[in-house]
């Protein structure tokens, strides 16, 4: 491999920079820091024909990740499909649309399994032999996995009351789970100070510059499959609203090294009306994020006080796109609709994304005739509670033909008998 | 009023390494301007060029965002714990 790319840690505020260490706040202004690189190293290097030659995971773009040499962590992770939702199109009334399909990415079926791979690839490099997180449900079960797969101890802060199919999608990998009284702003919390006094790799708080990186590989492989172009619109989920600015730099990176032309693609962001305060500021036309009390179904998306929700807002704005929230029977209704027409169970998440997206479309914000991807973060699996009562329950029968046919001719179904 | 405020790794250089200290305040303002009067350089870290507390910035009152109490203005009383932490991120 070639020579590694990354310059350092950069602070978005002031510019400040540091070398790379398990660092995550800028000691001068508490801003946030970000992984830069010399792209300039990779001209001429990095071609469409070399990431097509290497396996079909995430790190076929492994010189845009912020790591030394070869992965170590999460080697298989990643290069979820991109589906053409033919379907959904119809139902819509749109030209172009797609589904990210993270809802499968491998292990642990959310696009978290992408950061992680990147985070604990790093704290392996920086000699930590135990990795933590604070987590509303799919980072806890991601670190989990992979920290064993790794041969490392792992620590899982979560809200007390999260879905069942989160806590055992992380408590069967033999973490050290804790669920904390309160909701994830306070879990959030509790994990800034414990990350300060353990010496632990905490994914999202000491090494979330790296950890954050890894969501680019969503956008780069979203670019590949479509044919190495961008879309002219993307639709993502928001809670910190990180992803929706790595997306945003991972379309500006391949711009950059010319692997795409530029299609002045517009960045979309989706929230839940229980916890919206990043779309609440698009929406009000200003960038300042008011934080709230979180109250919504889709728990993955439930932070209130969003750590990215400026640079979110503002990449939202310049990109030209718009934000979007739903309620919670609209992610219930959209949740349904993307399984009944694509045969994708999402999570309320998504439904989160679908409903945002379609409010958008009756909006007119996203236009009916443009390519639109919709960025499909998490498995409904692991959020079944949210739509349980919504879900027509089997008829139960006998197993006799009779009780059947007696079904089936209520249902209108012909028979082959002649 | 006494209050402890729990300081954020990234501010301990200013602090002598000291993980909490113990400030006399009346509000959340005023705990500011003597924990900078106590360890020279913490208020510009706190809040910007208008004082206002910064983005990144999180001040918890006994659990509580002073952001959903009176922001800056808040009242402390004897005892009270503050928590000064930076931002981070979850969730997508």
């Amino acid at each position: 491999m070639s020579e590694s790319i990354v310059r350092a840690l950069k602070c978005r505020e002031c510019g400040q920079e540091y070398a790379i260490e398990p660092t995550h706040v800028c000691e001068f202004c508490f801003g946030p820091l970000e992984v830069v690189y010399d792209y300039d190293k990779l001209q001429g290097k990095f071609t469409r024909e070399l990431i097509e030659s290497r396996p079909q995971t995430m790190w076929r773009y492994k010189e845009l990740l912020p790591i030394d040499g070869e992965p170590t962590v999460g080697v298989q992770n990643g290069f979820t499909p991109l589906v053409r939702a033919k379907n959904l199109e119809k139902v819509l009334g749109v030209k172009e649309l797609y589904i990210k399909n993270d809802s499968v990415c491998y292990p642990t079926l959310s696009f978290k399994d992408r950061v992680v791979s990147v985070a604990l690839s790093k704290a392996v490099e920086f000699g930590f032999k135990t990795v933590a997180c604070a987590s509303t449900g799919n980072l806890a079960g991601s670190v989990a996995a992979n920290a064993a797969a790794a041969g490392l101890e792992s620590y899982v802060f979560i809200p007390h009351d999260l879905e069942q199919g989160k806590v055992l999608g992380a408590g069967i990998f033999g973490t050290k789970i804790i669920g904390i009284k309160g909701k994830y702003d306070d879990v959030n919390r509790l994990c800034s100070e414990v990350a300060g006094k353990y010496g632990w790799a905490f994914v999202n708080v000491n090494v979330r510059p790296f950890y954050a990186e890894g969501s680019k590989s969503l956008g780069y492989e979203m670019m590949e499959q479509l044919g190495w172009r961008a879309p002219k619109h993307v639709v993502v989920p928001m809670a910190s609203g990180s992803l929706c600015t790595k997306v945003d730099k991972s379309i500006k990176e391949f711009i950059k090294l010319g692997l795409i032309e530029d299609n002045g693609t517009a960045v979309y962001g989706a929230q839940a009306t229980g916890c919206s305060p990043i779309s609440k500021s698009v929406k009000d036309g200003t960038d300042l994020i008011h934080p709230v009390h979180a109250d919504t179904i889709a728990k993955s998306l439930a932070i209130g006080n969003p750590a990215d929700g400026y640079y979110a807002n503002r990449v939202i704005k310049e990109s030209g796109g718009w934000a979007e929230d739903v309620s919670d029977q609209e992610v219930v209704d959209a949740m349904k609709l993307l399984a009944e027409t694509e045969g994708i169970f999402a999570e309320t998440a998504g439904g989160v994304t679908l409903g945002c997206a379609m409010k958008m479309i009756e909006s007119g914000r996203l236009p009916r005739d443009e390519s639109i991807v919709l960025c499909i973060t998490g498995n409904g699996l692991k959020t079944q509670e949210a739509i349980i009562d919504a879900i027509a329950k089997p008829r139960i029968i006998d197993a006799n033909l009779k009780e059947f046919d007696a079904l089936a001719e209520a249902d209108g179904v012909a028979t082959t008998d002649k | 009023m006494s209050v402890n405020v729990r300081i954020p790794t990234p501010l301990r250089k200013l602090t002598g390494g000291a993980d909490e200290v113990v400030v006399e305040a009346v509000t959340v303002n005023e705990m500011i301007d003597n924990l900078e009067a106590a360890h020279p350089g913490l208020k510009a870290r706190l809040c910007d060029d208008a004082g206002e507390i910064r983005r990144f910035v999180n001040v918890y009152l006994n659990d509580e965002d002073v952001r959903f109490l009176n922001g800056r203005s808040t009242v402390l009383k004897d005892g009270d714990e503050v928590s000064i932490v930076p931002a981070i991120a979850g969730g997508c």
